[in-house]
């Protein structure tokens, strides 16, 4: 069943079109990455999807839902649509417990100490516990990212936004944010990647899609985009990536 | 290869020492110069005090320090001559350090030489004509019997500046998020804030006073014309200042970068709750030093207040003033003023220093 489902959608940052006629289903439980070069649109759809940028034409649905255009309650459609974004963007006035537990006491109506509870829970879980009294600022790059990731989680999204996440890591920090994204689509989490770890999305993906231009050029699953490209612009961008060493 | 070569041909040699000599003569003469100025400037405030013992023991005493830019003066000869030696025997290295060593004492000398002479100068000043710029501020018998009377009328001044501080602080910031509403229904807001702060922050704060004061009251507005002078007075200095803060928040708010924006808003936080609980106490931080100009501005502005017919410290102190024709009594005010600023200035200069620890920015 679709859970996310994006039709035709335009996007313009003034005279320059970012996207332009973007369509892609995404079912519950299902893991899709967005591959491309700098520029490409990716971040853009997925700013478009959790409505921090408004489209100029086309329809997003969530669980059915429109939530795309004037009149969308977008505090009630980001409860359900998580997102983690490549520079971490944690608050650095709190620390990492307030961090997480901003959102659902402030807008999802938790106790503070129901609210902690499940927070600690979640940072146990990403190995950040003892950190939970910190300021992000005493924190590495991969730890802040996963405080991020965990922020995002602590107010139970249905689908989680990842917006190249460990392209600001220092490589050796990579593997310990990736471990979490690989445990939490084990789980069945519903996302959606941008990302340049092409590796990383082949291991993951159960679709990829290759955005050129502010189109989605090419889209499959991970064996047909990375073994069998029908488009030359697909085999020409994973003949760089691989060149870089990347894939 | 040919560029190693050279390299390797520098290292050989290493650069001799520069002189230290000519710095060292003349770092000497400015340090004697200067005690001679310090020395004349001191024996013409002994002639116009004539002061007992005690006080010339504390005269003598200054006259030491004043010889004190000596020493460094001398001891870069001492380095010379150790320089010197080290150079004869072919010891580069040694040498070089003393020549440094050197240089640094008689550099120092210079820069206490030259501050000696600064100080020797005022004091020049103040016992210029005989003395009479110390008679016309500083006399101790009026200072003793104004005292108490001008301090009784600061606490008008004080309780002005801190009324109008709180209510700046509030009335500034809700300019300021007027001013940053989106969209166009925030538009109308927007402008009646532009043109509020563009107003206020061009009119001169004495002549808002003046109008406050004496304009409400003659109107006989409702609520305003029951005003204490105090509270008008409180009211006029809100009015100019929270022009002044309300950009100084706009800055702060502004200064935020918005990825912080799209995270609490991808969070689900509204647009107010965004503001209140990620943006505006992140810009508080940042703008605590212009606030705090800014508060020094308006407590500074309170001594304008007289114009409106409240006897605050300075009204007080110029009619005592004016009575004994002698300015000590407006002396007193101004360092009154400064005594009250200086606290403020460490505060915050600790609490920043108390944020970058936890921060651990250094």
């Amino acid at each position: 069943m679709t859970f996310l489902e994006i039709h035709d959608v335009h996007k313009n940052y003034g005279e320059h079109e970012v996207l332009r006629g973007v369509s892609l289903e995404v079912a519950k439980h299902e893991v899709v990455c967005l591959i491309g070069a700098s520029g490409s649109g990716k971040s853009t759809l997925l700013r478009c999807i959790n409505a921090l940028e408004p489209i100029r034409s086309g329809e997003i649905r969530v669980a059915g839902d429109v939530v795309s255009g004037l009149g969308v309650d977008v505090n009630r459609l980001r409860r359900n649509v998580g997102m983690v974004f490549q520079s971490y963007n944690l608050f650095p006035h709190m620390s990492v417990l307030r961090n997480v537990t901003l959102a659902p006491v402030r807008v999802g109506g938790r106790s503070r100490a129901e609210a902690e509870e499940k927070a600690l829970a979640l940072l146990d879980r990403v190995g950040m516990k003892d950190k939970a009294g910190a300021y992000p600022d005493a924190l590495s790059g991969g730890q802040q990212q996963r405080v991020a990731i965990v922020r995002a989680l602590a107010s139970d999204p249905q689908v989680l936004l990842l917006d190249e996440i460990t392209a600001a890591l220092d490589p050796e920090l990579v593997g310990d944010v990736l471990a979490i994204v690989r445990e939490l689509a084990q789980d069945g989490l519903t996302m959606l990647l941008a990302t340049h770890e092409m590796g990383f999305a082949r291991e993951v993906a159960s679709q990829v899609c290759f955005l050129h231009e502010g189109r989605i050029l090419e889209r499959g699953t991970p064996a047909q985009i990375f073994e069998d490209p029908q488009e030359d612009r697909t085999r020409q961008f994973l003949g760089r990536v691989l060149a870089s060493g990347r894939l | 290869m040919t560029s190693g070569a050279e390299t390797e041909a520098v290292a050989a040699e290493p650069t001799p020492p520069q002189r230290v000599l000519p710095t060292a003569v003349v770092a000497l003469l400015v340090a004697v110069l200067c005690a001679l100025a310090a020395a004349l400037a001191l024996w013409s405030l002994h002639r116009m005090l004539e002061p007992p013992a005690a006080v010339d023991a504390l005269l003598v005493a200054l006259a030491v320090v004043a010889l004190l830019p000596l020493v460094p003066a001398v001891r870069a000869f001492g380095d010379d001559r150790r320089r010197a030696r080290h150079l004869a025997a072919g010891r580069l290295a040694p040498a070089r350090h003393q020549a440094a060593s050197g240089r640094e004492h008689a550099h120092t000398a210079m820069g206490y030489a030259l501050a000696v002479l600064i100080c020797a100068g005022l004091v020049w000043f103040t016992t210029a004509n005989d003395g009479a710029i110390t008679t016309t501020f500083l006399r101790w018998e009026f200072l003793r019997s104004s005292f108490a009377n001008v301090l009784d009328a600061f606490w008008i001044n004080v309780e002005v500046a801190v009324g109008a501080q709180l209510l700046v602080l509030v009335v500034g910031l809700v300019v300021a998020v007027m001013r940053l509403l989106p969209g166009r229904a925030g538009r109308p807001l927007r402008w009646l804030a532009i043109a509020y702060v563009d107003t206020f922050r061009a009119i001169p704060s004495i002549i808002t006073l003046y109008l406050v004061g004496f304009g409400l009251k003659l109107a006989q507005v409702p609520v305003f014309k029951d005003l204490s002078p105090v509270w008008l007075a409180i009211i006029a200095l809100t009015l100019t200042y929270s022009s002044y803060v309300a950009e100084v928040y706009r800055a702060g708010i502004e200064s935020i970068h918005p990825s912080q924006w799209a995270a609490a808003r991808s969070l689900g936080l509204s647009y107010g709750m965004t503001l209140r609980t990620v943006i505006v106490p992140q810009a508080v931080r940042r703008i605590v030093p212009p606030l705090l100009n800014d508060f020094i501005g308006l407590q500074k502005d309170t001594a304008l207040i007289g114009v409106m017919g409240v006897t605050d410290a300075f009204a007080q102190s110029r009619l005592t003033a004016s009575n004994v024709f002698n300015l000590t009594p407006v002396i007193v005010v101004a360092v009154l003023f400064v005594l009250i600023t200086i606290p403020q200035a460490r505060y915050v200069d600790r609490l920043l220093a108390k944020e970058q620890t936890r921060t651990g920015r250094s």
